[in-house]
């Protein structure tokens, strides 16, 4: 596309710039109260997630890059697996203890998952650009 | 009995879809509807007529409850469907780069 | 009934994705299924599933355009088109045949067996603490489970990566 280099229409960047960080605390209240009521981790991970990417459709390649990029969201996404994997085997050693931690393991579903399926984005997008530079 | 038939109906459109098309991007969205068709069918076998959805509440019994261990299951296979769509869509971008075309039929007859 | 009216909603999109020759136009239809199946989760009483199917098919349909936007959009020919569709169609109506049999063998909609799922609500409270009773058993009674599908995810995301790698040019700034 021949703007994306500048994003899209005023009323879109306007309307972004206010409903990112209510998209944002949104997706972070259904992640919370994954144990309460419905949602969980993998749906409230999927809404962080199309946060950002909302932020990447409208605003084009440059400005969200200098958010988050590529290697950071890597790290981010591994981060959240070893955090399951402690929180996981703390669950299921732990008898007495169990009652606690599954929101803990909601959050780093949560983290591992938005920023694994933002790492997708980002590798699909960066491709299709520069095949239109060649 | 009769909405497990039309699953079947829906599973079998997809099918065709893939089996029938000549462009991958069709065959993409054949490989969706099969997708969505078996996660409708496994959801069906545990629902029972009346029931309440699986959350319990402080204040009250619940005696009928839907079955809880299908959906726990298909939570997991939708997410997993998703990496799998973009998976795909991944390497039908890199065909179109290195051969030009979607068509199966010339990607089976180009070599190198 | 009301699901009766929305599985034939869904076939008639699938149908009107399959056949339409743009293919923007079967990747809008295909997100209509994907509505579709959404309220019916709602209808058979899984609001954790509806929320994520929701969810998941905007991230499928931003993904299928965003891959194919500024691409050509190529007909459709027909090399050897007749018996290719009659087997097709052949093969389709033995395999419905043989699904009607079977189908019959299950235990009628609406009543299911449940002997596995008895455990778990009994106590699913007391042991796990969590009132969501599916989010119970995703993350503490069948737990090994999560962490396959964290395993699959992040392999799926390092294949993405893998497939769109520029062979000998170097993108790092």
């Amino acid at each position: 596309m021949k703007d994306n280099q500048k994003g899209m229409t005023l009323i879109v960047k306007t309307t972004t710039r206010l409903l990112f960080g209510l998209i944002l605390i949104y997706g972070i209240y259904i992640v919370l109260n994954g144990h309460l009521a419905p949602g969980g981790g993998f749906a409230g991970g999927l809404i962080i997630a199309l946060s950002f990417i909302q932020l990447l459709l409208a605003f084009g390649r440059e400005p969200t890059l200098e958010k988050m990029n590529i290697n950071r969201s890597l790290y981010l996404s591994a981060i959240g697996i070893i955090a399951f994997l402690v929180s996981m085997s703390l669950v299921l050693l732990g008898s007495g203890f169990a009652a606690r931690l599954i929101p803990l393991c909601d959050i780093a579903v949560a983290l591992m998952v938005s920023a694994g399926i933002f790492a997708i984005f980002l590798a699909l997008i960066l491709s299709s650009e520069i095949k239109e530079g060649k | 009995m009769s909405l497990y038939f039309l699953c079947f109906v829906l599973f079998c459109v997809g099918l065709y879809c893939v089996l029938r098309k000549r462009n991958i991007i069709k065959i993409i969205i054949g490989l969706g509807i099969i997708e969505y068709a078996v996660n409708l069918f496994i959801i069906l076998i545990g629902y029972r007529t009346q029931g309440r959805a699986p959350i319990l509440d402080n204040k009250q019994e619940i005696l009928n409850m839907v079955d809880p261990l299908p959906q726990a299951m298909v939570l997991t296979t939708i997410v997993i469907g998703l990496a799998l769509t973009a998976l795909v869509v991944s390497l039908a971008v890199r065909i179109y780069e290195k051969y030009g075309t979607f068509d199966i039929t010339k990607i089976r007859r180009l070599k190198g | 009934m009301e699901l009766h009216i929305i599985l034939l909603f869904m076939i008639f999109g699938a149908i009107v994705a399959v056949e339409t020759r743009d293919l923007i136009s079967s990747v809008i239809a295909l997100s209509a299924v994907g509505l579709g199946l959404s309220l019916a989760f709602l209808i058979l009483k899984a609001p954790n599933l509806a929320i994520t199917q929701l969810v998941v098919e905007i991230l499928c349909v931003i993904i299928l355009i965003r891959g194919t936007i500024n691409k050509d959009l190529p007909l459709v020919r027909d090399g050897r088109w007749l018996f290719n569709t009659i087997a097709t169609f052949l093969f389709i109506a033995c395999f419905l045949v043989f699904a009607f049999f079977a189908l019959k063998e299950l235990p009628n909609f609406g009543e299911p067996l449940m002997r596995v799922s008895q455990g778990y609500i009994a106590d699913g409270l007391a042991k796990s603490g969590a009132v969501n009773l599916v989010t119970a058993i995703t993350l503490n009674f069948r737990g090994y489970d999560a962490l396959a599908e964290a395993a699959v995810l992040f392999a799926g995301v390092i294949g993405v990566l893998a497939v769109t790698r520029k062979t000998g040019k170097s993108h790092e700034r």
